[in-house]
């Protein structure tokens, strides 16, 4: 056989003229332009700044900040950089961010089953709550638990006093804080070793009810081993714990942990404003699921509770997931009110007092932004992965 | 061919960066649009506070006016945007206003790396404390370990840092972006103490819910020289804006005063006749009017009159001339010559 009988191949059209090749180089070219943009305006602006003398650059951040900060769960003072007042304000905000997003959620959810509660009463003030926390702009609700509840509570030398050990005062609250001594790292190690230990369980006992269908308790057991396996290991290396209690002096409290009434005020807000949110959500996530699941699984025999967990919940989380997601981001973009109440969030710290004090406005307005950028995506993107397992798999 | 191409993008390039660089000649600016735009305060008794109308008075409001009559000749042609400290600085290096008189203090970081000029000092402040009663402190040095309600973006913050640091205390920063919230932090108790520049101090006491229960401590922890600012770079505006002020205080000492400026145009005082301009070319070399002085006169007032009509014995601010006396009275205000 002769090779020029074989079926020539159609020829590759000239790069210029192949489709796939064109639409490679127009991207590049669209990605340059956009670049090319982006890089003169930066350059226009620093060259602008300069020519009005104006300091530009980010060597600010090595320079000492000289302002105290209220709260901070990095080790902060005075005579640190302005780079660690981005940390201190940076951990603040992922702090009320990922409380909020957890306690939202945690409410949201309950709101929203109770929402659809055939229990009259529950339904309804559901629905009042939905209808309130949605409807009254969230800066308003802010100063109101700020103002008016948190405010409302008495000075430190009046505080509620709960058995000499927490206090509740306009300065926060003051709880007893841990002290680790010695030897209770072993305690550290017991509870992951139980929290791991019933990981495998659980992951057991689902294949085993899988294959036999039987039930296995893993939910008492977890209840005990949990707490269980830290505190044997306390006792065993000699009760390492002690407690630091706070203790009225001068002014306020001393010792303990202190959580600031911002903080407070700014997570009960967020908090109960996009639960409302949610709590909506998850209504029309559940009403989602046609009603013929609900009554084949009751047609099973299951426990209504069982129907909510095991049919109903599963299939609505495919609905709730996306617009859950955009909750958690406003959520997280809303914590920068914090700046109207004083809690010393990344913007009031860093966009507030360090822009003010070195005047570096372009650079720190765009670390400020690359970071909510970075949360969002972040969110976005854990949310992503979350709701591909949760999606229907089509098998 | 290749090289003419990169030259012309390099001048297409340059000519972007030239195009939106704003033009430096605020004085031309301000005549053109006919009116003055001025940075005050969100509402600060005595200084810049808009009353239900929406009309401002204050000193800080009258150094604007003053500027306005000087330039326009009518104290009235001025635009009031209130600004919040961590405001003001963008408001001015972008263009926003044309000049800042928002109780600001002169600094070195201020002066320089923002990419600003303080014009001159119209009231010389120093930070202090307002304390409960209740606390029994008598002093500043007894205030260690507590919680402080403060504004964020001002000198008051880091002289607050620096006074406790100095002096080995603890305390709280309670930072609030407007003074109405650290008001209301001191007064909802949320704070031991409410510090600000002193001249606020008084008034602020008579606005809590209860001013008895609560006093100001002798000590003064800082030097707050409180002035215009205005942008950097454009010396025919940092003239006019600075050597308003200086007529003013100079009209002063020499005993012009709104009510006699008309009288004392006919005055044979030379001092005088320079700064009412009926000799000598003061006005144009700063590119005004000869006789700018006399509308800035007529319409605002001498600097003595600025102080006593907004902040003096008989407003509520209540405050004396104290260190913003004349030189000649024992202040330390002393403007250079008209000449
Ligand atoms: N002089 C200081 C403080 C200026 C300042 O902002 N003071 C507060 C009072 S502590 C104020 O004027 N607030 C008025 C407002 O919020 O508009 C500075 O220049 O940083």
């Amino acid at each position: 056989m002769n090779s020029n009988d074989l079926p020539t191949r159609p020829g590759r059209p000239k790069p210029w003229n192949d489709p796939r090749v064109r639409s490679v180089a127009f991207q590049i070219l669209a990605a340059l332009a956009v670049g090319w943009v982006g890089y003169s305006l930066f350059q226009n602006t620093i060259a602008n700044m300069e020519s009005r003398g104006i300091s530009t650059g980010f060597d600010f951040l090595d320079s000492t900040a000289g302002f105290g900060i209220i709260m901070s769960l990095i080790e902060y003072d005075e005579s640190m950089t302005y780079g660690r007042t981005f940390l201190v304000g940076l951990v603040n905000t992922l702090l009320v961010s990922g409380l909020g997003i957890l306690l939202a959620t945690v409410v949201g959810f309950i709101v929203g089953i109770a929402r659809l509660s055939t229990n009259w009463l529950v339904a309804r003030v559901a629905l009042a709550y939905i209808e309130i926390f949605r409807n009254i702009p969230l800066l308003l609700q802010i100063f109101f638990w700020y103002f008016a509840v948190l405010g409302a509570l008495p000075g430190p030398r009046q505080a509620v006093n709960v058995g000499d050990l927490a206090f509740m005062s306009n300065r926060g609250i003051m709880l007893p804080a841990p002290v680790f001594g010695p030897g209770s790292g072993w305690m550290g190690i017991a509870l992951i070793a139980a929290l791991v230990g019933v990981f495998f369980l659980a992951r057991w006992a689902r294949r085993r009810q899988a294959a036999t269908g039987q039930i296995f308790p893993v939910l008492p057991i977890a209840l005990v081993v949990i707490p269980g396996l830290p505190l044997i290991a306390y006792l065993a290396t000699g009760m390492p714990v002690t407690w630091d209690i706070p203790e009225m002096g001068g002014f306020n409290f001393r010792g303990g942990i202190q959580a600031i009434p911002e903080l407070g005020a700014l997570l009960l807000a967020l908090t109960l404003y996009t639960a409302s949110f949610i709590a909506e959500i998850v209504r029309s996530g559940i009403t989602s699921v046609s009603g013929g699941q609900t009554e084949a699984a009751a047609a099973l025999g299951l426990p209504a509770r069982r129907i909510l967990r095991l049919v109903v919940i599963p299939q609505a989380l495919r609905v709730i997931i996306p617009p859950l997601t955009s909750q958690y981001l406003n959520l997280t973009k809303n914590s920068s009110l914090a700046v109207a109440i004083g809690y010393p969030d990344l913007v009031n710290v860093f966009m507030g007092t360090t822009l003010n004090q070195t005047g570096r406005a372009v650079e720190i307005v765009a670390m400020t932004m690359a970071v909510y950028l970075f949360i969002s995506l972040a969110i976005s993107l854990l949310m992503n992965i979350y709701n591909r397992a949760v999606a229907l798999k089509e098998r | 061919m290749k090289k003419t191409l990169l030259t012309a993008s390099l001048a297409v390039t340059g000519l972007l960066a030239l195009g939106t660089q704003a033009q430096a000649a605020t004085l031309d600016d301000v005549i053109d649009a006919g009116e003055l735009r001025c940075g005050v305060s969100n509402g600060l008794p005595g200084f810049s506070q808009p009353d239900s109308d929406g009309n401002w008075t204050g000193i800080d409001v009258d150094t604007c006016r003053a500027v306005a009559a000087a330039v326009l000749g009518d104290s009235d042609a001025v635009q009031f945007i209130p600004l919040t400290a961590a405001e003001r600085f963008t408001a001015l290096q972008s263009g926003e206003i044309d000049v800042l008189s928002r109780n600001t203090t002169w600094t070195t970081t201020r002066d320089s790396s923002l990419g600003l000029n303080f014009t001159g000092t119209n009231y010389y402040d120093g930070q202090g404390f307002l304390v409960k009663t209740a606390l029994g402190v008598e002093s500043a040095y007894d205030l260690d370990g507590a919680a402080v309600c403060t504004q964020a973006g001002t000198t008051t913050e880091l002289n607050l840092a620096d006074f406790f640091r100095a002096n080995d205390m603890d305390y709280e920063a309670v930072v609030f972006d407007t003074s109405e919230a650290s008001a209301q932090g001191f007064d909802n108790n949320r704070c031991d103490i409410l510090t600000s520049d002193t001249s606020q101090l008084a008034a602020l006491r008579t606005q809590l819910s209860n001013p008895e229960g609560a006093e100001i401590l002798p000590e003064i922890i800082s030097k707050e020289p409180l002035g215009p600012v205005v942008r950097q770079g454009d010396d025919e505006w940092f003239n006019v804006v600075k050597w308003v002020l200086f007529g003013q205080i100079n009209a002063e000492e020499y005993g012009v005063t709104s009510a006699n400026v008309s009288d004392m145009l006919d005055s044979g005082d030379p001092n005088v006749q320079r700064i009412l301009g009926t000799d000598g070319n003061m006005g144009e070399i700063l590119g005004l009017d000869d006789d700018f002085m006399v509308a800035v006169l007529e319409q605002v007032g001498n600097y003595g009159e600025m102080f006593e009509r907004n902040v003096g014995p008989d407003t509520p601010l209540g405050l004396q001339r104290g260190t913003n006396a004349l030189w000649t009275d024992g202040g330390i205000l002393y403007a250079p010559p008209f000449r």
